[in-house]
């Protein structure tokens, strides 16, 4: 059963939804990790970066927990082959430790951008994605300020040429257009996978989607993807 | 010792703020404005007293922290 945890910053305030996903999903509660702890748990499967304003945003989103002493250990973590999931400010400060390439950027519209959005499921044989299926499209809600995914030219290019691009802004219906990449992402990425395929970075929220009875369930085949890969563990 | 940390986004980084700030710009009846680009100065006091290694020291901060060099390239001054 996968053993998850969850990392607080000062500013972090999407832990507890987070943790009832995962819960959900699992059938086991994350762990709690405060940023100052220079060390993480022995036997975690999965650390989780979630959504917030760690330290006020302050200098750039995610630039001061990315130099908290937890994140030296998250990096260990997952230089040993650990998985990370990184929501919201949590693929900011992934963006920001060098985990993930890249940037987050003011969204276009120069704009916080609370509303629906809409993904593309690129890839469905990885621990984050695999009980989608591929091209799958699916509903979730974006809530940011700094959601546009930049990086150079080459490194977007690396980065589709090695299938790491996870999750694309699209309509409904799958289609990429300028309209439904709301916050000015290049190529329209919503979310990005390290090399081997453990680390994942996305801007939008599928923990708000996982419960029936408030918005419905779309987001919940991640976390049942994780639950999955973890379940003989 | 003053260090001055000039940050300012990349050439060829979309810059919405400084757009936005043009367009304002010439809202107020200001002609012949080209492109705009909005940064951030940050001023630092340093114990040391040599100036090379002060701007040495201000731009490994600089590399380290205060600039994000995929999206934001620096300039120190010392005074």
């Amino acid at each position: 059963m996968m053993r998850a945890g969850i990392i607080l910053f000062p500013g972090t305030n999407r832990e507890r939804d987070m943790a009832l996903a995962l819960a959900r999903a699992a059938g086991r509660k994350p762990a709690m990790l405060w940023h100052g702890e220079a060390d993480l748990p022995a036997g975690l499967d999965l650390v989780v970066l979630a959504g917030g304003f760690s330290y006020g945003d302050y200098l750039r989103c995610g630039a001061m927990a990315a130099q908290s002493p937890v994140m030296r250990a998250v990096r260990e973590f997952a230089g040993r082959g650990g998985h990370v999931l990184g929501v919201c400010n949590g693929f900011q400060i992934l963006c920001e430790a060098g985990m993930l390439p890249g940037a987050l950027l003011q969204n276009a519209p120069l704009r916080f951008l609370s509303m629906d959005c809409h993904m593309r499921v690129e890839r469905s044989d990885t621990p984050f994605t695999n009980r989608f299926q591929r091209g799958q499209v699916f509903r979730s809600t974006m809530a940011h300020g700094d959601g546009n995914y930049f990086a150079d030219a080459a490194t977007l290019d690396r980065l589709e040429g090695e299938n790491l691009v996870a999750l694309r802004y699209t309509t409904p219906e799958g289609e990429v257009t300028e309209a439904a990449n709301r916050n000015g992402s290049a190529r329209s990425i919503a979310g990005i996978l390290s090399p081997n395929l453990r680390v994942l970075g996305l801007m939008p929220h599928p923990e708000n989607q996982v419960d029936p009875a408030i918005d419905g369930t779309s987001g919940l085949p991640l976390f049942e993807s994780l639950a999955a890969s973890f379940a003989t563990a | 010792m003053k260090a001055r940390v000039t940050v300012m986004p990349k050439s060829g980084v979309l810059d919405p703020q400084g757009k936005a700030i043009g367009h304002a710009l010439e809202g107020l009846g200001f002609a012949g404005i080209g492109e705009v680009r909005a940064g951030k100065v940050i001023e630092l006091e340093l114990a040391e007293t040599d100036p090379a290694r002060a701007k040495q020291l201000a731009e490994e901060m600089a590399r380290r922290l205060l600039a994000n060099t995929v999206i934001e390239s620096f300039r120190v001054d010392i005074a």
